[in-house]
């Protein structure tokens, strides 16, 4: 037994077997100390798309989970602190990250995993992703506005851009599945990878931490790469054409990271995250004629081409008409309202996941998109975009938002750091 | 009393026996202390004197009376609360002794009235040869015995308050029965993974309507909480009466005999906690007379009285568990107490972000304490 992994480049599309782990590797998630780098051969490429089994790198200058291209499944998780200890706190994030150093790579947790430790002890890891292959998994963090009270000596290092959402238009929020002072969003191309992930955190935060709420998702809304064709959502429509690709280099900058002129120090090559739990009336929409589909919409639902064009990736023309002169994309329709053209150019990363948790009392599914959108600066992106959604898009009809929260998620970490070091330090 | 009885040789904490109860005046002046006798103490409701407060190591005798108007206990405790000795349920105008070994050391007298809190507490200084070193191998015996020792005074308070509740069902004293119910559960509940252990004995003192097998009757406690708080009557509940009691007397028996390995102290602690996150936090426990948070309080402290028994070994191996523990007992005993009404507490009908914050600290506990056995069976 070794404490390195076999690189992917001599296990071709096959991702590591998960073996329990002796010695060093496991004495880091014990001692809290991210010593264990992943050697990975697989870097920021459209490739790491195609590879639905394989690991993506955990260290880099910004966190994983972002721009990589968006995986199949989510669990996304918020938490309280209960702790009231500044130390707690510290050592809990030491902790969460040196064992998602490990998650991500696909290995067990703790110096024994899940089945080579004494038998009077519980496992240290859980179990269930034993012989899953580390299938994408990434883990992203983020800090949310009540992070920085008077707690934990935060408050002067808030982020001017960590606002308070302001109340939307027509926002119906169950605080119960809002807000947070820690969010983890964990993706993976397996389901039970990324439930594994969050469980074992929350399993390690006990005491410190408290899940707060947490959604599943499945089949990814939007893509963030060019190497990856557009999905659809619950409507039936696909999402995300236009989204921000990890191929645009600049637009990346200028939209999603956070950047030395923007401060605070410690957010430098991090991003804002709003998340959005939007309950979708699917039943209504589904007795919603075709036209009037598209025209909510502003897009063709079979070919997700803007109305008036032929291919989904053809230019938006908001001034194409009709023989009786009305636009060929409604005024009021979700694309034009959305679009950066009428947002001062704010654009988004969109990564959000479809979700059915179950159905309701009523016996209608509960069913929506868990809608995840990085960006520089909420003031100026999610902010006026949703104000302006709120008020006009015909959309709203079908749709109201039961669940929020905005994130400060910090750069990336480095072997050695942990998730947020500069905000402590 | 005690100089009749042989004296062990230097097993820790072993009580050697207590006295019989004996009735004695309120105003019965203090026996004069020669530094010799009994430590007498005069317990009350806001007071735990005690004729003083330096003993030799070896055997000690603590003449505990109640003076006050709430029934008491008395415990004396080593560092972190590890029980060395108590008596239980002592009722007022009572005393009772406490007869206990106690190695040199620092440890702390405790009288607790209404049987609640931390309790009024005072320093207890034991001088003289210094304790033996000990192994690993004495450290864990002396941890069951001591916690058997905790089982028993524990039984045999079990036993007399559900004497006391059966009999006041019997005579249909229906706020009688109301007050003594949480009480005589508690001593149930502190012991809980003890009784389990005998078989069918817990599901027929302590099932809910839910957990009943088709075909077989529903008793014990809850048939009778029932009773007495969705119809206010103990009418027809004389026969579940009788039953619970020579079932708990039953239990009492067999528990006061129970051996015990230190892993099944430690694996006892991990499921009274499971009990708190499952039934009590749920207030799925009582919920008719939704007097839960004795149970819960009465479960985490029969998971603390376990853990601190096995503290010396603890402390051997994992130092840094032993101060996890003892910070996060704290933290569970602090949310109760939150819901503290007099000696008791308030009933049970939080708020799902109440009930969601005690888990979330119940939790914070119970993850240490599933380490505890995995500490305990290291070589």
């Amino acid at each position: 037994m070794t404490d390195e992994p076999t690189p992917p480049s001599e296990n071709p599309r096959r991702g590591f077997s998960r073996r329990g782990l002796f010695g060093a590797a496991g004495a880091a998630v014990a001692t809290g100390v991210a010593g264990y780098a992943v050697r990975s051969a697989v870097s920021t490429q459209p490739s790491q798309a195609a590879d639905t089994n394989g690991p993506v790198e955990f260290h880099g200058p910004h966190q994983a989970g972002i721009t990589t291209p968006v995986q199949d499944r989510l669990h996304f998780a918020a938490f309280d602190v209960t702790t009231t200890s500044r130390d707690d706190l510290i050592a809990l994030l030491k902790e969460w990250t040196a064992a998602a150093a490990l998650l991500t790579a696909g290995r067990d947790i703790g110096q024994y995993g899940a089945v080579n430790g004494p038998d009077e002890a519980p496992p240290e890891d859980t179990g269930e992703a034993v012989g899953l292959p580390p299938a994408r998994l990434t883990l992203t963090v983020g800090f949310g506005p009540t992070l920085f009270d008077k707690r934990f000596g935060l408050a002067a290092k808030r982020p001017k851009a960590l606002v308070d959402l302001p109340h939307f238009i027509g926002d119906d929020l169950d605080p119960t599945r809002s807000y947070g002072d820690i969010a983890v969003q964990a993706c993976s191309d397996d389901p039970q990878v990324a439930v594994h992930a969050i469980r074992n955190l929350a399993r390690i935060g006990f005491g410190r931490v408290a899940v707060r709420y947490s959604q599943l998702g499945f089949g990814r809304t939007s893509s963030t790469s060019r190497a990856q064709s557009t999905p659809r959502n619950l409507f039936g429509f696909k999402d995300g054409t236009n989204n921000l690709k990890l191929e645009d280099a600049d637009k990346l900058e200028q939209q999603l990271w956070v950047q030395p002129e923007d401060g605070p120090d410690w957010m430098v090559g991090g991003s804002y995250l709003v998340s959005r739990r939007i309950r979708m009336n699917i039943e209504i929409w589904d007795r919603t004629s075709l036209g009037e589909q598209e025209g909510i919409i502003g897009r063709g639902k079979g070919t997700g081409a803007p109305l008036g064009k032929a291919d989904e990736f053809d230019t938006l023309d908001f001034n194409a008409k009709q023989a009786d002169g009305r636009p060929k994309i409604p005024v009021d329709s979700h694309v034009r309202l959305a679009h950066p053209t009428f947002n001062q150019g704010a654009e988004l990363l969109r990564r959000g996941y479809n979700f059915v948790d179950g159905s309701d009392g009523l016996g209608r599914l509960d069913a929506g998109l868990f809608f995840l959108a990085y960006q520089r600066d909420p003031r100026k992106q999610f902010i006026p975009i949703q104000n302006q959604l709120a008020k006009n898009d015909t959309m709203n009809e079908y749709i109201h938002h039961v669940g929020s929260g905005i994130f400060a998620c910090p750069p990336g970490v480095t072997p050695g750091t942990y998730w947020g070091e500069k905000l402590f330090s | 009393m005690s100089s009749s009885l042989p004296r062990r040789a230097a097993v820790l904490g072993v009580v050697i026996g207590i006295a019989a109860l004996t009735a004695c005046a309120k105003d019965e002046p203090a026996a004069k202390d020669d530094g010799t006798g009994p430590v007498s103490v005069k317990a009350s409701d806001s007071a735990c004197d005690l004729s003083r407060r330096d003993v030799k190591s070896g055997t000690s005798t603590f003449s505990v009376s109640n003076g006050g108007s709430k029934i008491t206990e008395f415990y004396v405790y080593a560092e972190g609360d590890r029980v060395m000795g108590e008596v239980e349920n002592i009722g007022p105008g009572l005393k009772r002794d406490l007869i206990v070994e106690l190695p040199t050391g620092k440890y702390q007298a405790v009288c607790k009235p209404g049987m609640v809190g931390d309790g009024i507490r005072g320093d207890l200084t034991v001088t003289g040869n210094a304790p033996a070193q000990v192994d690993t191998d004495t450290e864990l015996k002396q941890a069951t015995s001591s916690y058997q020792r905790y089982v028993n005074s524990q039984a045999v308070a079990l036993e007399q308050k559900t004497t006391e509740f059966v009999t006041a069902v019997k005579a249909g004293d229906v706020a009688k029965a109301k007050a003594l119910f949480p009480v005589s559960r508690t001593y149930w509940e502190r012991i809980e993974p003890v009784a389990e252990s005998f078989g069918d004995l817990d599901p027929k003192i302590d099932a809910r309507v839910n957990d009943v097998e088709p075909g077989t009757e529903w008793t014990g406690y809850h048939r009778i909480e029932q009773a007495l708080w969705v119809s206010n009557s103990t009418k027809g509940m004389d026969k579940y009466a009788d039953q619970l009691l020579t079932d708990v007397k039953t239990v009492v028996a067999k528990a006061k005999v129970v051996k015990l390995t230190p892993l099944q102290l430690a694996n006892g602690a991990k499921e009274l906690l499971d009990e708190v996150a499952t039934g009590k936090v749920t207030g799925e426990e009582d919920r008719y007379s939704h007097t839960d948070l004795w149970d819960f309080q009465a479960n985490v402290e029969g998971s603390q009285a376990a853990v601190q028994a096995l503290r010396p070994a603890l402390q051997s191996r994992d130092a840094a568990l032993v101060a996890q523990l003892d910070t996060n007992f704290k933290a569970v005993f602090a949310s109760l107490d939150k819901y503290r009404d007099g000696d008791g507490f308030k009933p049970y009908t939080a708020s799902e972000a109440e009930k969601k914050a005690l888990g979330a600290v119940v939790d914070g506990l119970a993850e240490p304490v599933s380490k505890v056995a995995g500490v305990i069976a290291q070589k």
